[in-house]
């Protein structure tokens, strides 16, 4: 398993606040690395950092050699690390299939006149466009939802879709920003299932911000604990579940 | 047929009474005693109900008509299809409107056709805002702008001999180059702080246009502008030193002024028809639906690997690209323009067109720049009281139809039918 993303040092400061304080982080090929922590410990911070929203005060980002820092967001995404939102960000008066479709921006035809004519070439790349929506739509159980508005869409389903938008950029790291807040348990096994699916059939890396102790534990392969901006421990799901402070700073005397 | 259905053509109905009524129903007569409001003459009135009957009727089947189509079209398709404009239904009439409009023209008056002219022009710049405020979301206050641009554009270099056809890509481009250059200070700004420096560039222009006088002639503008020629026939009675010909000779024909109004209106109805090509075509290419997702959600647009510059500065591009060449169609039409025709009411008015339709729908926008142009020269003998009818109007408008007269619909992807 080569390593493709290696954080060291990752400050970011707010003014007087310090938001994250020297965060370090390996991701390798297909495992899932999960990130918890009380709330306000920093975690989303973290991705905003590596996802390029923010430009961390210092530190560094290395992704299969190439350093990520200062970088824009848009160009990050390119590269093939994408990212969820804490709260679901979807185009909301667009159908569930435009959804994807916009995702795959990289991937399409996008010769202003190759479009304008519609070339063959033009309708080839939309006609593979489709059908690769289809194959993640198939995939996340929303076919039949195909053209709905993705705003009407229950709210379980606007996170597998807000997922299959980020497959369908081809990614190389997907990082879930709490996936499971707010899905009912039954979604959260499905979700659990959909993780480890992506991480086995798809290739691609996981990198995982959870409160949901019981999915957490089920698919991580390492686990990174941060509380109050600082990296608290990181091992397996059985050295974190065990280690004293973990347990006195988030996951509570069972 | 259900009692929702019935009830949507009532209220349409009623609401076209409402709205067509003030400008349809009543007019005024001076009298000894002042000015007096009565019910209009019959031949209005009759206008009226046709149009309240049609409205009510269209109400009532269309929607019907449409699922059915729809409906009977996705049972049997054997994968995802994109959307496409070619949809039998809506081509044959889109075909029958087409024949309509050409034909129209040489039934009725001259100052009709003129009318006419005037709001294609409308259109097309209905259609320009409708790439960025109904598509991409961006408020632009400041449109009429690159309209003027575009004049201006065509104005100058028809002084130096230039033709109508090679310039109006020019003036095009023109218009795209300054909303290009309106795109760059404005990226980080959303919302009313887009809007409010959208509206000073617009200002900027009618400024910089009345006060660059050796170059634009100031305020009294630029006049005596070369009409368009067909493939180098002119409309005039008599030729123009150079010319090649006039339309009436080279045909042998008697000459008649009616002509060149007619043959503007053909041509402005050519420049509709191609925006309106152009511009579904937009929609259905990989840009268009990158505009749109920047109007849904910026963060999640660069988060997809979608650089929200370049999708910004392209609609503004290509929105003030149209603008342009609806401006330089207007110097042509006019044969004179000055900063006055560039004012902030214009770009209001296109805005209204836009909102009043429906932000992003086309259909919207062409039925909407039709009534803003064609209800107040019906209602000229109101004078002064036609733009509080207007105002009154647009109030109305968005208390009850708030998403604007037809919505935009999205486009509908069949899905597999699995044997």
């Amino acid at each position: 398993m080569s390593l493709l993303l290696d954080v060291t040092g990752l400050t970011m400061r707010f003014g007087g606040l310090l938001a994250v304080d020297n965060v370090a982080l390996r991701l390798h090929e297909k495992e899932v690395v999960s990130v918890i922590g009380p709330n306000g410990a920093g975690k989303t911070t973290v991705f905003n950092c590596l996802t390029g929203f923010y430009q961390p005060t210092s530190g560094q980002i290395v992704y299969r050699g190439e350093h990520l820092e200062g970088m824009k967001g848009h160009l990050i995404a390119r590269k093939g690390i994408v990212r969820t939102f804490q709260h679901v960000r979807l185009f909301k008066d667009m159908t569930v299939v435009e959804n994807l479709l916009v995702a795959q921006h990289r991937h399409l035809d996008t010769n202003f006149f190759s479009g304008l004519l519609n070339t063959k070439r033009f309708r080839k790349s939309e006609r593979s466009a489709l059908e690769f929506a289809k194959y993640w739509l198939d995939k996340v159980g929303l076919t039949e939802f195909a053209n709905r508005k993705a705003g009407n869409l229950a709210y379980g389903q606007q996170r597998r879709l807000e997922i299959a938008r980020c497959m369908v950029t081809r990614p190389e790291i997907l990082m879930l920003d709490e996936p499971a807040a707010g899905l009912n348990p039954r979604e959260t096994e499905d979700l659990d299932r959909l993780i480890l699916e992506l991480r086995d059939q798809e290739d691609v890396s996981i990198l995982l911000i959870e409160h949901d102790m019981k999915l957490v534990m089920g698919i991580s392969d390492r686990i990174y604990v941060v509380n109050q901006g600082c990296p608290l421990a990181d091992g397996t799901p059985e050295q974190v579940r065990n280690n004293p402070e973990v347990i006195k700073a988030y996951l509570g005397e069972f | 047929m259900s009692k929702q259905v019935i009830v949507n053509a009532l209220i349409s109905a009623v609401t076209f009474l409402v709205l067509a009524g003030w400008l349809l129903g009543i007019s005024m007569q001076a009298e000894p005693g002042g000015v007096q409001l009565v019910f209009a003459e019959p031949s209005h009135l009759h206008w009226l109900w046709g149009g309240m009957a049609a409205v009510f009727f269209g109400q009532l089947f269309l929607p019907n008509l449409f699922g059915k189509l729809r409906s009977g079209v996705s049972a049997n398709k054997p994968s995802f299809k994109l959307p496409s404009m070619d949809r039998k239904g809506g081509n044959l009439i889109a075909c029958f409107v087409l024949a309509g409009a050409i034909i129209w023209p040489f039934m009725v008056s001259r100052g009709s056709v003129d009318l006419a002219t005037l709001t294609l022009i409308y259109v097309m710049l209905g259609l320009g805002l409708n790439v960025v405020v109904g598509l991409a979301g961006l408020l632009d206050l400041g449109y009429v702008g690159f309209y003027a641009v575009g004049a201006y554009s065509y104005a100058l270099l028809a002084a130096e001999g230039w033709g109508f056809w090679t310039c109006l890509p020019i003036a095009g481009a023109m218009a795209a180059l300054f909303g290009f250059l309106l795109g760059f200070p404005v990226l980080r700004l959303r919302g009313d702080y887009l809007a409010i420096v959208t509206l000073g560039f617009g200002e900027i222009i009618r400024l910089l246009l009345n006060n660059l006088t050796e170059l634009t002639g100031g305020p009294n503008g630029i006049s005596g502008i070369a009409k368009p020629t067909l493939f180098g026939l002119e409309f005039n009675r008599k030729l123009k030193d150079g010319g090649f010909d006039t339309f009436h000779n080279f045909f042998d024909i008697s000459y008649n002024s009616q002509y060149k109004v007619i043959f503007l209106y053909l041509m402005a109805l050519l420049l509709v028809v191609l925006t309106i090509i152009v511009i579904n075509r937009l929609l259905r290419m990989p840009i268009g639906r990158a505009w749109e997702a920047l109007r849904e959600d910026e963060i999640a647009c660069r988060s997809l690997g979608l650089s929200p510059t370049v999708v910004k500065l392209s609609a503004f591009t290509i929105g003030a690209a149209f603008a342009g060449f609806a401006g330089s169609f207007f110097a042509a039409r006019q044969g004179f323009i000055s900063p006055e025709s560039f004012t902030f009411i214009e770009s209001a008015i296109i805005l209204a067109i836009v909102v009043l339709g429906g932000m992003g729908s086309q259909i919207g926008v062409i039925l909407a720049a039709i009534m803003m142009t064609v209800l107040p020269e019906l209602a000229r003998e109101f004078n002064e009281y036609r733009m509080l009818m207007f105002g009154l109007m647009m109030v109305f408008m968005m208390i009850w139809r708030p998403q604007g007269l037809l919505p935009m619909s999205r486009p509908h992807m069949q899905l597999k039918q699995e044997a």
